[in-house]
């Protein structure tokens, strides 16, 4: 894990106690004696997530766009023991005993990876017993863990399979909360524990909100915040904390642990990812600042609907912008969306990512990427279909530090790949065949093939297509 | 260039109509929406407001405008099969929201139609990617009777309301139980309830007993019970849509439509034998409630296959801002056809899912939704096919008369094309 790995560099000069390389030891050598050393696991949780058995498999004859922007066409891609081991154009050699698929006419994409869901912990049926997105009992809650409500039942789940080629995504908490709490990123294969579904030594994130949200939803409890102003002010206050926190983490003195500011020094230590829902383009300049004043960084604006308006200093800070294709006027600060904002976005250099945050659009965001596309076209953007199905990979790959892992098809990474009935930016494709880690997970043409979960079973359209 | 035009257009909008033209469109494919196949090359002929031809072989009349359609899609108008368009602008800013008068102390005699403001944004951004005809229904509250929609042009002028009161909504299901005291048999009982009080109210005032309707309330329902006015049911699961089949044989006259209907391909073949049409959601695939357990996108398909008469529409799906999605999701159920085990439609049947037969289930498809002689002419110009996403609309005629295509959002694109401040501030940009 990489925050692991960062840790235990860290550690090792202080380690006294024999201690792990998922175990921090934050103490002087001098100072506390052995016995009081505190030690704890910092992956509790662990993922059991496992590959599942495939073949070593070649489609040819098919168009390729390899998820960082290169398109070939007659191409071949292959892969063996769950990574991609092969992929350039049709001269490409194919070792032998591999299973061949024929291509003709179809497309390969990385498999699709949505920076925004709520798969799982606002699952469907969407009855109040389901509702654990967001802890509404306090303005800051970095303290929870979105995996702790991750309902891994979920039927989304296979749907964003099945529709949307999605193989890996974000679940991260609800935006009542300033700050909202730790995401997790999850390998999009259904699981009897959310362990077994964890995107192994997938960086953590922590979900921030700015604006309407958490203003309206304390200040409708007559407590702070209640204004933008007081958005920012305890947010500040509670950067300070962290800090404190850190400092005295590190200074080797003995210190309570607290699992919400144990997230935050994460986050200043440059561990754990900013993931920050954030509407309006003036208030991602606050959050900038804001996170310069307390030495964090943040990986992405989520909902980002302004974002066309401030597209430089998205690019000058290296921010990326999660957006929606056209979602607009639902609430005040989403009144000025555009459809052109990808585009804009993406024209101006900055990073742009598509993403749901809803458990049907995720079946469909290879369709907002399309409508994004055509938007830009209009106004005279040419933005080539590769480099629009970055944005639905690679790019939330990287914003999720798990680019070395997947999110594109270069040899050595994850099999994570699907293979799609027509150009997947048309809205007559859909996914033939999706693969994760090299396991054949959704075949369309394979009822045997469709993933089924626990609470569909049993149930009125058991099974069907969906 | 695009901000002059844009100018003009805005000027345009709030002025009154210009005339309607005698226009003739050449050249394009010609889609009539009636299920047929597209003509290559056809001509749309428009005079006075209204269709005279559409077809291969059509002569142009002389001193008409002529419009090179040449390379593209000549369609009618997107017929939203059921939004809420014009009565929100910002859905969460109450005082520009008027979704719902359930708190008003009425139920069934709410009527939009004064509340439809075409002024408002979705009106412009809604028109200008084709949709030009809207089912725009009430949300209900208090009662499982939500008050009469109408059917609303999204023309750029002062008068959105192509036919008030042209139906009653309600709510069936979860929500009309929630409204109705918490159960489904409350739902019935106030359904019966609410009917018989309304045929009080036509006997005489003396007998009327007004536990739940206002008087203005059992006038609304009168006419609902004597099959004037279409009554639209919200209703998502099987046994609810077979439960309301059974009101139906009991209250023959009343002209039922469902809407919603994620489990109309569980009771397909009832839903054919009783004649009740639907105005179905297009891409509903799970179980979001317990009444919605066998949602399939083969839902239109299937019930189309069993002989139900169906439109899509979109309830309770970003219904007032997003109607652009239609053409989106008829796509999508073109698409099934191309997936093993799934059931869609043709592109020409599905063409006719948002025009002509949403039309015909309103009963204004006498003079609405397709390019047939002497209907409305709603024209739409694409410069591709209209369900691809690629694609747009070109330009848009409704009612005989060439729409603005402008709206704010094009402003906002514009300004920030690109987003450093030049000489001036943003806001001296336009």
């Amino acid at each position: 894990m990489k925050s692991n790995l960062r840790w235990s560099i860290l550690a090792a000069p202080l380690a006294l106690a024999a201690c792990t390389n998922t175990s921090e030891a934050p103490q002087s050598a001098s100072a506390v004696p052995v016995e009081k050393l505190r030690t704890f696991d910092k992956n509790p949780y662990p993922s059991t997530y496992k590959a599942y058995p495939g073949v070593a498999t070649a489609i040819r004859n098919v168009t390729i766009f390899d998820g960082e922007g290169g398109r070939i066409e007659n191409g071949v891609v292959f892969f063996a023991n769950g990574k991609v081991s092969g992929i350039g154009g049709a001269d490409v050699a194919i070792p032998e005993g591999t299973k061949i698929i024929d291509g003709t006419g179809k497309f390969v994409t990385p498999g699709i990876i949505d920076i925004h869901s709520h798969l799982g912990d606002y699952p469907t049926p969407s009855v109040e017993a389901h509702s654990d997105g967001n802890e509404a009992t306090s303005p800051t809650t970095p303290e929870v863990w979105a995996e702790h409500s991750v309902w891994p039942q979920d039927p989304g789940f296979s749907r964003a399979l099945a529709n949307g080629g999605v193989t890996a995504l974000q679940v991260l908490p609800g935006s009542a909360n300033l700050m909202g709490g730790r995401s997790v990123v999850l390998k999009n294969v259904y699981a009897r524990t959310v362990q077994g579904m964890k995107f192994p030594d997938a960086p953590y994130g922590m979900k921030m909100a700015c604006g309407e949200n958490p203003k309206r939803v304390y200040g409708s409890k007559g407590r702070m915040p209640s204004t933008r102003m007081g958005n920012i002010a305890v947010n500040r206050q509670t950067w300070i904390k962290a800090q404190e926190y850190k400092k005295r983490r590190d200074s080797g003195k003995e210190y309570t642990r607290d699992i919400g500011m144990e997230t935050l020094a994460g986050v200043l230590d440059g561990d754990i990812s900013i993931q920050n829902h954030c509407y309006r383009a003036d208030e991602m300049a606050i959050v900038l600042d804001m996170a310069k004043e307390f030495g964090y960084k943040v990986s992405t604006f989520h909902h980002a609907v302004e974002s066309y308006k401030i597209a430089d200093l998205l690019r000058d800070n290296g921010v990326c912008s999660a957006v929606w294709a056209d979602w607009w006027g639902f609430k005040m600060e989403a009144y000025d969306a555009i459809p052109e904002n990808a585009a804009i976005l993406h024209n101006t250099g900055a990073c742009v990512i598509i993403h749901s945050d809803d458990e049907n659009q995720i079946q469909r965001l290879n369709q907002e990427a399309a409508k994004a596309q055509a938007d830009g076209r209009r106004m005279g953007f040419n933005i080539s279909d590769a480099e629009v199905i970055k944005w639905l990979t690679y790019n939330p790959a990287k914003a999720l530090g798990i680019s070395d892992k997947t999110g594109s098809l270069k040899a050595g990474k994850m099999a994570d790949v699907v293979l799609w009935n027509g150009n997947p930016l048309s809205v007559y494709s859909r996914p033939d065949k999706v693969w994760v880690d090299g396991a054949l997970m959704f075949d369309a043409s394979n009822t045997k093939l469709r993933p089924v979960s626990d609470f569909e079973l049993g149930q009125p359209g058991e099974g069907d297509v969906k | 260039m695009r901000h002059f035009l844009y100018a003009a257009a805005s000027l345009a909008a709030f002025a009154t109509p210009v005339a309607a033209e005698t226009i003739a469109i050449t050249g394009g494919r010609v889609v009539v929406g009636d299920g047929s196949a597209p003509i290559e090359g056809g001509t749309v002929v428009i005079r006075d407001g209204k269709i005279v031809a559409a077809g291969a072989t059509v002569a142009i009349p002389s001193g008409a405008r002529q419009i090179d359609a040449a390379g593209k899609w000549v369609t009618p108008g997107v017929f939203a099969g059921f939004s809420r368009l014009g009565l929100a602008e910002v859905d969460a800013v109450n005082g520009t929201n008027d979704k719902s008068g359930g708190r008003s102390g009425f139920s069934a005699a709410i009527d939009v139609a004064p509340a439809i403001d075409p002024f408002r944004s979705p009106f412009a951004v809604n028109r200008s990617s084709g949709v030009t005809r809207a089912v725009v229904a009430p949300e209900s509250a208090d009662s499982i009777f939500a008050g009469q929609g109408a059917i609303a042009d999204l023309g750029a002028d002062s008068n959105p309301v192509t036919k008030a009161r042209a139906f009653q909504f309600a709510e069936f299901g979860e929500e009309g139980a929630a409204s109705a005291g918490g159960s489904r048999a409350g739902t019935h009982l106030h359904f019966r309830a609410m009917l018989r009080e309304a045929q009080d109210y036509a006997a005489g005032r003396d007998t009327f007993d007004d536990d739940l309707l206002k008087a203005e309330d059992a006038k609304a329902l009168l006419s609902v019970l004597r099959g004037d006015t279409r009554l639209l049911i919200h209703v998502e699961g099987a046994n609810d849509m077979l439960r309301l089949m059974e009101l139906k044989r009991e209250f023959p006259a009343i002209k039922m439509v469902f809407v919603g209907v994620s489990e109309g391909w569980r009771v397909a073949r009832e839903l054919a034998k009783a004649g009740i049409p639907v105005i179905a959601s297009a891409l509903n695939d799970l179980p979001a409630t317990f009444e919605m357990l066998g949602a399939t996108q083969s839902n239109i398909g299937r019930m189309k296959d069993a002989g139900v008469t169906v439109a899509i529409g979109m309830i309770n799906d970003r219904d007032s801002h997003q109607l652009r999605y239609t053409t989106q999701y008829a796509g999508n159920i073109v698409s099934l056809q191309y997936v093993p085990g799934a059931t869609g439609l043709t592109w020409d049947e599905a063409f006719a899912a948002i025009s002509s037969v949403p039309a015909e289930i309103m009963g204004v498809g006498d003079r609405l939704g397709s390019l047939k002689a002497g209907k409305a002419a709603d024209v739409v110009l694409w410069d591709g096919d209209p369900l691809e996403l690629s694609s747009a609309a070109t330009m848009v005629i409704i009612d005989g008369v060439e729409q603005p295509l402008g709206n704010r959002q094009n402003r906002l694109r514009d300004r920030y094309a690109r987003p450093t401040e030049g000489d001036l501030p943003k806001a001296y940009d336009r």
